[in-house]
C-alpha cells in the first residue's frame, strides 16, 4: 500500500494522499458554499493525517488562496461578487486587524490570554448562531403574516434587518454597490470591516466566519453576494499569506497541490451549490457550522481546563463529523437541484 | 476576467503594506530554521528540496506563482466537468436576502 503514501520533499514525511484530497474536497465545498477560507476546519483534519504542524499554517493558507480563486471566479460569473464593496471592507479589515493584533500583544503581558480569547471566541460564535436563529424565526413570521394577507413576501426581505437602521446614516461619500443592491455611506462597509478586522486580529482567525454574517446583517448584502464578496477578501489575504509563510519556509507545495485537486473541485461545486439554496437556508446552514465550531471549542476548552485528554479527541470528532454531515446535506440538495434543472431544460427542448 | 486580475494585482500591492493581514490560520510563526533532508530524493523532488535549502527567494516566488495558477487550472477543469452535466453556469435565479 506504499502507493497511497506520498513523500513530501521539504518536511520529509510520508503522507496519506487520498486523505489530503478528501480533506481538500470537503473544505472546498464548505468554503465555496459559505464564503470562507476555513482554516478552522482544516487544522483538525491535518492533525489527524499526521501533517507536520510546522508546515500546517503555510500549506493551509497556500491551498486556501488557490481554492478561493476558483470559487471567487465562479461566484463572479453568477454576479455574486461586489468588488468595490470587497475593497472597501478590506481597507477597514486591514486597519482593524492591526489594532486587534496590538491588543493581543497587550493582553499577552497580562497573561492567560489564550484562555480569555477562547472564551471571547465562544461568546462570539454563540452570538452569531443566536442571530441566525432569530433571523430565521423573524423571516418565517413575516412569511406567515404575508400569507395570511394573501400577499407574497418581497424576495429581498430579511428577518434580522439591523442594516436598515445603519443605511439611514448617510455620511458622505454615499455609494451605490451594484451587485449588493445597496446605496450606503462608504464608511459603513469600512467600519464594519474595521470591527470584524479587530475581532479577527484579536482571535487570530481569518475572519470569514464573522465577515460573512456581518456583510448580511450590518451592511445589508444579499446572502449570495455576501458569500462571493467575502471569498474575494479571503483570496487576496490568502495570496499575500502564501508569499509570507513560504518566505518563512512553512509551505509544502506538493501537499498544496494534492489538497488543491480536491479543494479546487470542491470550491467550484460549493459555489455552484449556492444556486440551489435560498438565502435563508444558506444562513441556517452557516449557523449550524458555527454551532458545531462553538461546541468543538467548548469541548477543547473544558479538556484544557480540567486536563481531560479524551475530550480533546471528542472535539476533533465533533468538528470533523459535524462538518461532514453538513457537507452531505449541501451535496445532496445541490445534486437534486442540478437534476431538476437538467430535466426542466430537457422538457423545455421537447 | 481582466477586471478580476487587475483588481487582484492592485489589491495585493495595497495589502502588502500591512503584513499581518496574512492571518488566516491564526498564530504567528515563531522563528524556525527548517532544512529539507535531501538524502534519497531524486529528480524534481531533489531540485525542489535543494531550492528550498539554497534559494528561499526563488522558492517563495515560484510557490507564490504556481499556487494560484494551479488553482485557476483546476478551477477551469472543474468548470468544464460541471458544464458537462448540462446545468447553466452563467447565472443564478435566486437573488434574495
Amino acid at each position: 500500500m506504499d502507493w497511497l503514501y506520498l513523500h513530501m520533499p521539504i518536511s520529509g514525511v510520508d503522507l496519506f494522499w487520498p486523505g489530503l484530497v478528501i480533506l481538500g474536497l470537503g473544505v472546498g465545498i464548505l468554503g465555496g458554499f459559505y464564503g470562507m477560507g476555513g482554516a478552522w476546519m482544516i487544522t483538525p483534519g491535518l492533525n489527524i493525517l499526521g501533517f507536520p504542524m510546522a508546515f500546517a499554517i503555510g500549506t493551509d493558507i497556500a491551498h486556501m488562496a488557490g481554492k478561493s480563486i476558483v470559487s471567487t471566479i465562479r461566484h463572479a460569473k453568477f454576479g455574486n461578487v461586489d468588488y468595490p464593496l470587497g475593497i472597501a471592507m478590506m481597507l477597514g479589515t486591514m486597519a482593524g486587524f492591526e489594532v486587534g493584533a496590538q491588543i493581543v500583544m497587550f493582553l499577552e503581558r497580562i497573561g492567560k490570554v489564550d484562555l480569555y480569547l477562547r472564551i471571547i471566541y465562544l461568546i462570539l460564535l454563540a452570538f452569531i448562531f443566536a442571530t441566525v436563529l432569530l433571523d430565521y424565526a423573524k423571516l418565517k413570521k413575516k412569511e406567515k403574516l404575508a400569507k395570511e394577507k394573501g400577499e407574497q413576501l418581497d424576495k429581498l426581505a430579511g428577518g434580522v434587518t439591523w442594516y436598515k437602521t445603519l443605511h439611514k446614516i448617510k455620511i458622505p461619500p454615499v455609494m451605490t454597490f451594484k451587485e449588493a443592491q445597496i446605496r450606503v455611506s462608504l464608511w459603513l462597509p469600512m467600519i464594519v470591516g474595521f470591527v470584524t478586522g479587530v475581532i479577527a486580529g484579536l482571535l487570530g482567525i481569518g475572519g470569514g466566519l464573522i465577515r460573512m454574517p456581518a456583510l448580511i446583517y450590518f451592511v445589508g448584502c444579499p446572502t449570495h453576494v455576501a458569500v462571493g464578496t467575502d471569498l474575494f477578501e479571503v483570496m487576496i489575504s490568502g495570496l499575500y499569506g502564501t508569499f509570507t509563510y513560504t518566505w518563512k519556509g512553512r509551505t509544502e507545495l506538493l501537499a498544496v497541490f494534492v489538497m488543491l485537486i480536491g479543494a479546487g473541485v470542491g470550491a467550484q461545486f460549493g459555489a455552484v451549490a449556492t444556486k440551489y439554496f435560498k438565502g435563508i437556508i444558506i444562513r441556517v446552514l452557516f449557523g449550524s457550522a458555527v454551532c458545531i465550531a462553538a461546541l468543538s471549542i467548548a469541548q477543547k476548552l473544558i479538556a484544557r481546563i480540567y486536563d481531560i485528554k479524551w475530550l480533546d479527541d471528542v472535539s476533533t470528532v465533533t468538528i470533523l463529523g459535524g462538518l461532514s454531515i453538513l457537507m452531505i446535506i449541501i451535496v445532496a440538495k445541490a445534486v437534486a437541484g442540478m437534476r431538476k434543472e437538467v430535466q426542466m431544460k430537457k422538457m423545455g427542448q421537447a | 476576467m481582466k477586471k478580476l486580475f487587475a483588481i487582484i494585482f492592485s489589491v495585493i500591492g495595497l495589502v502588502s503594506m500591512i503584513p499581518n493581514i496574512a492571518l488566516a490560520a491564526g498564530q504567528k510563526a515563531p522563528p524556525l530554521v527548517v532544512v529539507a533532508y535531501t538524502k534519497g530524493l531524486s529528480g524534481l523532488s531533489l531540485w525542489w528540496a535543494n531550492l528550498y535549502n539554497d534559494n528561499m527567494l526563488l522558492f517563495t516566488i515560484l510557490t507564490g506563482c504556481i499556487t494560484p495558477v494551479a488553482g485557476i487550472l483546476i478551477g477551469f477543469i472543474a468548470d468544464y466537468l460541471l458544464s458537462l452535466t448540462g446545468i447553466d453556469l452563467t447565472k443564478r435565479e435566486l437573488a434574495e436576502h
